[in-house]
């Protein structure tokens, strides 16, 4: 008995002066990373201290230990408030609007891309469409306004050329329309640069497959069908999952800079709460909990997407 | 000789045309600004510009280079740009390159604590307090500080830095070089495209914020950046695009328009700004793109 106990004191004395042994052989490796943990932590980590702040009603005069307690009062609130419910609703539609159009088109314009024999200019096509994707926000919102303004915004000219329309609509006045407005500005700026990856998967195909199709006299829609599609199979399914990691990030900025109040109540985003009550009407409590609740959602759906595509022997990402 | 199929022939034809058409909506809403960015204020307001300038003008231009607010930000923003951008190239080839030395104890728990904040955020109230009690409220730090390396850039270049024959690393160290050399010397040299790529990213990403601005140095005019400016100006006179009542008064050249007519040339000119540069950059660094950006890799 006392020999075990010896020797396993001895194995842990061994092993921590193997470790401290390492330690110093690598205090390079350690000096060149350890100075970007520590900032990692300070930036990234550390302000998960501030979700106390949820359980809390926070006044800013008072110190951390004054605080009056709570418990899940902030959450209670939340979910029984209309406002924060609609904004839930606004989230979730807009963020499975933008995943499903933005998944169709980049899936499409990859393929056909794909299909493109001119190298000059697919090329050219390429560069063209990633240029949005480098443009920020305010300037695309901007362009986005400008095309569907009612005094000669370019959506309006042609729908009345076209004589679709008898007079220019304020697409961005209609509560109904935002969705799809969003939706369509997203593909707008991402569909060229979410192309990119697909087009590295399908790069990667084997040429015989398509050299044997072509024997087989398989016609090219048949070749993209059974060989192009599922080349890019795995790909898709790690973008899914971290798609539906990102199930309540349903964007900021662009619901921020395009909406107004003709159509906040399906413009607003959590994020939008979340600023409105926290950093304007200063309850920051219930902002708190509003963007806990988000990042806790986002990382569970994660974690479930993951294992999911473990179960079904899929691609994963973790 | 090969045949050449009919359906072959038509799907090609409408390939090439949705391509084409591709191209314009990508390009049309620029143009066009650029267009009303050349154009004299007041003749804007009348509409019907679309490529090309009815009555061609600078003042648009003048007026921002000469404002000195507008101008001033321009200034921040690329000096933002440019510091966040030499940080983050450098610290972030350094931190990766330890990652890939197969020998390091603490190779997988850096990466994962890296990775994990690609998908985990705290949010924006806890990280508004942590940067008020760092006191980087109006401060210029908060734009370079809180962000040196980034998680998916730090993948990006570890991912590439692993293709770099491990006999290169090998020959150096028994030669007696350190790991710092070995970074300096075999690393960074051999890292030129993925660096540009990311290099590009965090230039663009520092040039395109405006959030930052707006949450944390709002209060201070001299630390504004061009984006916010942009924002700014874009708030004030955006109100014609939903607000049928102030649209008909514009549309009408009321009293109204008067005041919108210099916003909105002066924002198509500060929108042409704005875009400029990643404009001009962009064709030279877009080679590198592809290189490592394989999201597989996420993966160890």
């Amino acid at each position: 008995m006392a020999e075990v106990m010896l020797d396993t004191k001895l194995e842990t004395q061994t092993r921590s002066r193997i470790f401290w042994h390492k330690v110093v052989s690598q205090r390079q490796l350690i000096f060149m990373s350890f100075p970007f943990l520590i900032h990692l932590f300070i930036f990234a980590y550390s302000p998960i201290w501030g979700w106390l702040m949820a359980f809390q009603n926070y006044k800013p005069m008072k110190s951390f230990f004054e605080q009056e307690w709570v418990g899940l009062q902030q959450f209670k609130f939340l979910f029984f408030d209309e406002g924060f419910l609609r904004v839930l609703r606004n989230t979730i539609a807009m963020s499975m609007i933008n995943m499903t159009l933005g998944f169709i088109t980049a899936i499409t314009l990859a393929v056909l891309l794909n299909e493109i024999k001119n190298v000059l200019f697919k090329r050219s096509v390429q560069t063209i469409s990633y240029l949005p994707h480098f443009l920020s926000w305010i300037i695309v919102t901007g362009l986005v306004a400008n095309c569907l303004s009612t005094e000669n915004g370019i959506v309006n000219v042609v729908l009345m050329k076209l004589r679709l329309i008898e007079e220019p609509v304020l697409w961005l006045s209609k509560g109904e329309y935002f969705w799809w407005i969003i939706g369509f500005t997203y593909v707008w700026k991402e569909v060229g640069w979410n192309t990119i990856i697909y087009l590295a998967a399908m790069a990667a195909i084997d040429p015989a497959l398509y050299e044997a199709a072509e024997v087989d006299g398989a016609t090219r829609f048949q070749k993209i069908i059974h060989i192009t599609l599922p080349g890019i199979k795995s790909t898709f399914m790690v973008l899914l999952i971290m798609a539906i990691g990102n199930t309540l990030n349903a964007g900021f900025e662009m619901q921020y800079l395009l909406g107004n109040p003709q159509v906040i109540d399906w413009s607003e985003t959590i994020d939008i709460f979340t600023l409105k009550y926290g950093i304007q009407i200063g309850n920051y409590s219930l902002a708190t909990a509003a963007g806990m609740f988000k990042s806790v959602v986002n990382i569970t759906l994660l974690f479930m997407a993951n294992h999911l595509a473990k179960r079904l022997g899929e691609e994963r990402l973790i | 000789m090969k045949k050449v199929k009919l359906g072959d022939v038509v799907f090609n034809t409408f390939n090439t045309v949705f391509m084409l058409l591709l191209v314009i909506v990508t390009l049309y809403p620029f143009a066009n600004t650029v267009a009303v960015s050349f154009n004299e204020g007041m003749d804007s307001l009348r509409g019907g510009i679309y490529l090309w300038p009815r009555i061609f003008t600078f003042k648009n231009y003048q007026y921002i280079f000469v404002g000195g607010t507008i101008f001033h930000a321009f200034l921040v923003s690329v000096a933002r740009s440019v510091i966040s951008m030499v940080l983050n190239v450098f610290f972030t080839a350094m931190l990766a390159y330890t990652l890939t030395r197969k020998e390091y104890i603490f190779r997988r728990f850096i990466t994962m604590a890296f990775v994990l904040t690609m998908y985990f955020h705290a949010g924006m109230i806890p990280h508004y307090f942590l940067i008020k009690n760092l006191g980087l409220l109006n401060n210029f730090l908060v734009y370079v500080l809180p962000s040196i390396v980034a998680a998916f850039n730090l993948i990006v270049v570890r991912t590439y830095i692993k293709t770099i024959p491990e006999a290169l690393i090998e020959a150096a160290k028994i030669d007696g070089a350190s790991d710092f050399w070995v970074f300096f010397q075999v690393i960074l040299p051999l890292s030129k495209p993925v660096l540009a790529t990311i290099a590009l990213f965090v230039a663009v990403g520092a040039w395109n914020s405006w959030f930052d601005t707006f949450l944390y140095c709002s209060s201070r005019q001299e630390l504004s950046t061009l984006q916010y400016e942009l924002m700014k100006l874009m708030s004030t006179i955006s109100q014609a695009n939903y607000n049928p009542a102030l649209a008909a008064s514009y549309a009408a050249g009321g009293e109204a328009a008067v005041q919108l007519v210099t916003p909105i040339s002066i924002r198509a000119a500060i929108t042409v700004v704005a875009a400029l540069p990643i404009i001009f950059i962009y064709p030279f660094l877009q080679r590198y793109f592809v290189v490592g950006l394989n999201v597989g890799s996420v993966k160890e």
